[in-house]
């Protein structure tokens, strides 16, 4: 690994980063086993805390919470993904009267808490006697916001590709319908797909804002779980389960989006193709959040 | 429409209020924490590269919720918990944003043209100069945009803290569902004050874009 930070280490400097790196080492094993010894001098390697994980029904419980965080996620990415192509398709469009609110509309959904949003779904449908369940609040919530970030998603990528694509389909006589569906879109979602799929890490991620609003995911089971008296408060054991279960997901979907960014830059490289749209210096990290 | 606010004035004012220190706070420390991991992940010592990589991995990949409820519920069992509800929602808060400020910052110390830090080093500067006099100063500059898209997200974020117990903005509805009051303009006063507070990042975004673009 070379940088522009610094150069080639020489002998001293091999020397100093070893023992630089040998001090650091020290200090984050240090921190680990001062964070062990406190979790093992309040008990919480006590077999009662982690036994509860050995019973079927509780196993069962946890795969329920796993499935509802898996189906409202999954609901919501496609009509989030509907929704962004719906929206991104009227911000490009011609005639202002479907422009300007749909301009409107993701702008404002963008700008909302995503537990506001949700608050409004669930509040609403008491106010109202809708009957909307927490997973469709949830679910709402998740597509409004999502499916808005993704509209700009869309629309960033349709505009970055190369002017040439579209002059040269429209001088082969293809209609404004065609031009987009053809040649525009094809490229921009191939270009987009890591942002897209960063996103629905996003989305992932959001569905244990449920938690917040009774909705009985993964989140509000380990809460659920971990209140219970006769484990001894099993806090840490649970969340220490579900934190392993959420960060594999989103790390195998991170890995996938990497993955889909690396064969795009190799693709262009080799065919010669059309060079990858740079994403613009990650200004779609808003969207990482 | 309007007797909702004004007759729980104080309820608003002081969930705002709260929002607006719990915003700030987590804001500075986030990227203090940031900037340092960014740090660690350009420097030449591989371990501080690895906690760079592994802190950034697995906090991005983390639900924000999951973070709250292990400060709120969890470190209690550890007996680490922090002295009030506000610092340990800061805590979480700096927590998950100081790995997306990271990225950010990292992604600006790329577009520092290499002439500068090869500079920086030809006339003699170690590692640390050259980052905190050459690189990071105009890094910054690059990077006001996408930090502001941070910035704004974590002041959306600030509303999970409602789920645990710290009374901001975000916890107004419940209060007021107790109240009685009419929950859908509770609501829209709640999305308008929220857009109040984000319109100056969204401007400051905005300018700091066509400035960069000019340049």
């Amino acid at each position: 690994m070379t940088s522009v930070l610094y150069d080639v280490p020489g002998p001293r400097a091999k020397a100093r980063n070893r023992i630089l790196n040998i001090i650091v080492m020290l200090a984050v094993l240090g921190v680990v086993a001062w964070l062990i010894h406190r979790l093992a001098v309040n008990g919480q390697f006590d077999s009662r805390r982690w036994a509860q994980f050995q019973y079927t029904a509780i196993q069962n419980e946890l795969l329920e919470g796993l499935l509802n965080t898996l189906r409202a996620a999954g609901l919501a990415a496609v009509l989030a993904v509907l929704f962004g192509a719906v929206f991104a398709a009227a911000r490009i469009s011609d005639h202002a009267i479907l422009r300007v609110p749909a301009t409107f509309v993701v702008e404002l959904f963008r700008a909302i808490p995503l537990l506001i949003l949700m608050f409004f779904f669930y509040y609403g449908s008491l106010q109202f006697k809708l009957g909307l369940s927490p997973f469709w609040a949830v679910v709402l919530g998740l597509t409004l916001y999502n499916g808005s970030v993704l509209a700009e998603i869309f629309r960033a990528g349709i505009a970055a590709v190369p002017k040439g694509q579209r002059e040269a389909a429209y001088a082969t006589g293809l209609r404004k319908n065609q031009v987009v569906r053809l040649i525009l879109l094809p490229q921009a979602i191939t270009a987009m797909l890591p942002a897209i799929v960063s996103q629905l890490v996003v989305l992932l991620k959001d569905t244990a804002l449920g938690f917040i609003i009774t909705y009985n995911e993964l989140l509000y089971v380990a809460k659920q779980m971990g209140g219970r008296l006769e484990f001894g408060f099993p806090y840490i054991p649970t969340y220490f389960v579900v934190a392993v279960i959420y960060i594999g997901l989103c790390s195998l979907l991170s890995l996938l989006a990497r993955y889909l960014e690396g064969r795009g830059r190799r693709r262009a490289k080799v065919t010669g193709g059309p060079a990858p749209i740079a994403a613009p210096l990650d200004t779609g990290d808003t969207t990482k959040l | 429409m309007l007797s909702v606010l004004t007759d729980n004035w104080e309820l608003f004012r002081d969930g705002f209020w709260l929002t607006l220190r719990l915003f700030v706070v987590a804001a500075l420390l986030s990227l203090v924490l940031g900037t340092v991991l960014a740090a660690f992940r350009v420097s030449p010592v591989p371990a501080l590269r690895g906690i760079g990589t592994g802190y950034v991995n697995t906090l991005r990949n983390t639900p924000l919720t999951l973070v709250f409820a292990f400060l709120f519920f969890g470190a209690a069992k550890m007996q680490l918990s922090l002295p009030t509800f506000f610092w340990a929602g800061v805590a979480a808060l700096t927590i998950y944003t100081s790995a997306f400020v990271c990225e950010v910052v990292r992604s600006g110390i790329n577009t520092v043209s290499p002439g500068q830090s090869e500079a920086a080093r030809a006339v003699g500067m170690t590692f640390l100069q050259v980052l905190t006099i050459v690189v990071l100063p105009q890094a910054y500059r690059a990077i006001v945009p996408p930090l502001a898209s941070v910035l704004i997200a974590l002041l959306k974020n600030t509303t999970i803290a409602a789920g645990f117990s710290v009374l901001e903005a975000g916890s107004i509805p419940a209060a007021m569902a107790e109240r009685g009051e009419n929950q859908m303009l509770t609501l829209v006063w709640i999305t308008i004050g929220f857009l109040i507070l984000i319109t100056p990042l969204v401007l400051l975004q905005r300018w700091a874009e066509r400035r960069t673009a000019v340049a």
